[in-house]
């Protein structure tokens, strides 16, 4: 193994995690929105929303994220889309990791006994009241863990966006690839960043969790 | 009618889920300060009953009113919404599963829904529940959060929750039903306390003693009506129904 190589590359691919690390920042804020909002359809009272909301769901669950990037960056400016690389990854993987997220935060609302909203519309709070003092107090202490693991699949699929140039950790390992011609190298240096990333992050949802947890 | 004869009063009960019709034509009327036991197995339509009249379980068919004005009547939804969460804040519900919010402590639990809906402050939040958590014999734990309490203490806050809200009549379902035995008795004091205060009650409750105890009428409901109704002396003591009479017998059983 070549860790004279390793080490003189190595800036250039922490260079590149920053890229991945605002990437991942980007999508989950998008990935976060597109959630709640498909949550919030998919538990409507009105019969379009909801479907909408399942629509959305099984869309972009039930393809791969790499076809609808390339959907998105390659097949957009024939509709009239034009983006760079990098909104066109964002944008693709925010819209997609929604979709997970919609169902993580489904999941947590629904799993809320119900008698939990009766007693607060028993003491005469409206639908929006009980939801908002009495279910999501509850269920967003449920979501931190599930929601965790929707971040650490969106930074992962972040590798993805190499597919279409953005020039982040993979494509940067690819790039050094193509003039070293040390794959192993190469990879192993974007895979422990990632590693890094992923643990820090992990730590931080662990600590979230446990400081929301009721006693 | 006066108020004295028609406090609560449901015309023609009637309730389906789908094909199963668990309410059959039910009419009952509340006078003022009346406390009333409806007993029966499960499934005979008692909690479905209680329910209905405070529009938890929508009834297919027939009225509910209280206090003259009509609970289940038909306006477009944001109307009716408005209309249910008034008349909601008049009627007081216990819980067989306490239902007590578990991320707000027992002050919290207590005051929050008068803070939010009467547009109490903090000070007066605070008055009411110590107020109302000493009622029921819980202001020691006022700061308590649910998941530190036993059952009958958690069946006590989410009385004095109720009762904060100061409503005109207060429906039990199955308050003591799922606690341990010799938690019981302290939840039936508050009940008896409300009952000597002249609190208008509806109780379904599976404890013929208490019922014979604190109603002043019974009545038994089976399949979706009530068979029998009457003062617990008559009703406990010299039922007329067969079925009344059976389903006494098994329970007695069933307790021994």
């Amino acid at each position: 193994m070549d860790f004279e190589l390793m080490l003189k590359v190595y800036p250039f691919f922490l260079e590149a995690a920053w890229t991945t690390i605002l990437l991942s920042v980007l999508t989950a804020i998008l990935g976060l929105t597109c959630g709640t909002l498909g949550a919030a359809a998919r538990l409507s009272r009105f019969a379009a929303l909801r479907f909408l909301g399942a629509a959305y769901v099984s869309l972009f669950r039930g393809t791969p994220a790499l076809i609808q990037l390339f959907i998105l960056y390659f097949g957009g400016p024939q509709i009239g889309i034009q983006l760079d690389a990098f909104e066109a990854g964002v944008i693709g993987l925010g819209i997609n990791a929604g979709a997970y997220m919609t169902e993580t935060i489904r999941g947590a609302i629904i799993s809320i006994d119900k008698g939990q909203r009766e007693a607060a519309r028993t003491l005469g709070l409206s639908s929006w009241q009980a939801t908002y003092q009495v279910i999501l107090p509850q269920a967003s202490r449920l979501m931190v863990r599930p929601l965790g693991v929707n971040l650490n699949m969106l930074i992962k699929a972040t590798a993805l966006v190499a597919a279409i140039s953005v020039i982040e950790l993979t494509y940067t390992a690819q790039r050094y690839i193509g003039s070293t011609y040390k794959p192993f190298e190469m990879f192993l240096l974007a895979g422990v960043l990632y590693m890094i990333i992923i643990y820090v992050v992990g730590r931080g949802v662990a600590w979230l969790d446990r400081k929301v947890q009721i006693n | 009618m006066t108020e004295q004869t028609d406090f609560v009063e449901i015309r023609h009960a009637q309730k389906s889920f789908g094909a199963l019709e668990v309410l059959k034509d039910i009419s009952l009327s509340v006078t003022r300060g009346q406390i009333v036991g409806i007993i029966g197995s499960s499934g005979s339509g008692k909690s479905t009953l209680l329910r209905a009249i405070n529009d938890l379980d929508p009834l297919t068919g027939g009225e509910i009113w209280l206090d003259g004005v009509q609970v289940n009547k038909s306006l477009p939804h944001r109307q009716y919404e408005k209309h249910i969460n008034e008349m909601r804040q008049q009627v007081g519900m216990v819980f067989q599963h306490f239902n007590l919010f578990p991320h707000m402590t027992a002050r919290e639990n207590v005051t929050m829904a008068p803070k939010m809906l009467k547009g109490l402050s903090q000070e007066a939040a605070d008055k009411l529940a110590e107020e109302q958590l000493d009622k029921v014999g819980m202001l020691e734990r006022i700061d308590y959060y649910p998941s530190q309490l036993s059952g009958g203490q958690k069946q006590r806050v989410a009385i004095a929750r109720a009762l904060a809200m100061k409503p005109k009549l207060m429906l039990f379902d199955e308050a003591t039903s799922a606690l341990d035995p010799e938690l019981v008795e302290e939840v039936n004091l508050v009940m008896k306390r409300l009952a000597e205060e002249h609190m208008t009650m509806i109780i379904v409750t599976h404890e013929m003693d208490f019922a014979a105890s604190v109603c002043d009428r019974v009545l038994f409901m089976d399949k979706g009506v009530v068979v029998e109704e009457g003062p617990p002396a008559t009703m406990f003591k010299h039922p007329t129904k067969e079925r009344t009479r059976e389903f006494l017998r098994k329970h007695i059983e069933g307790a021994k």
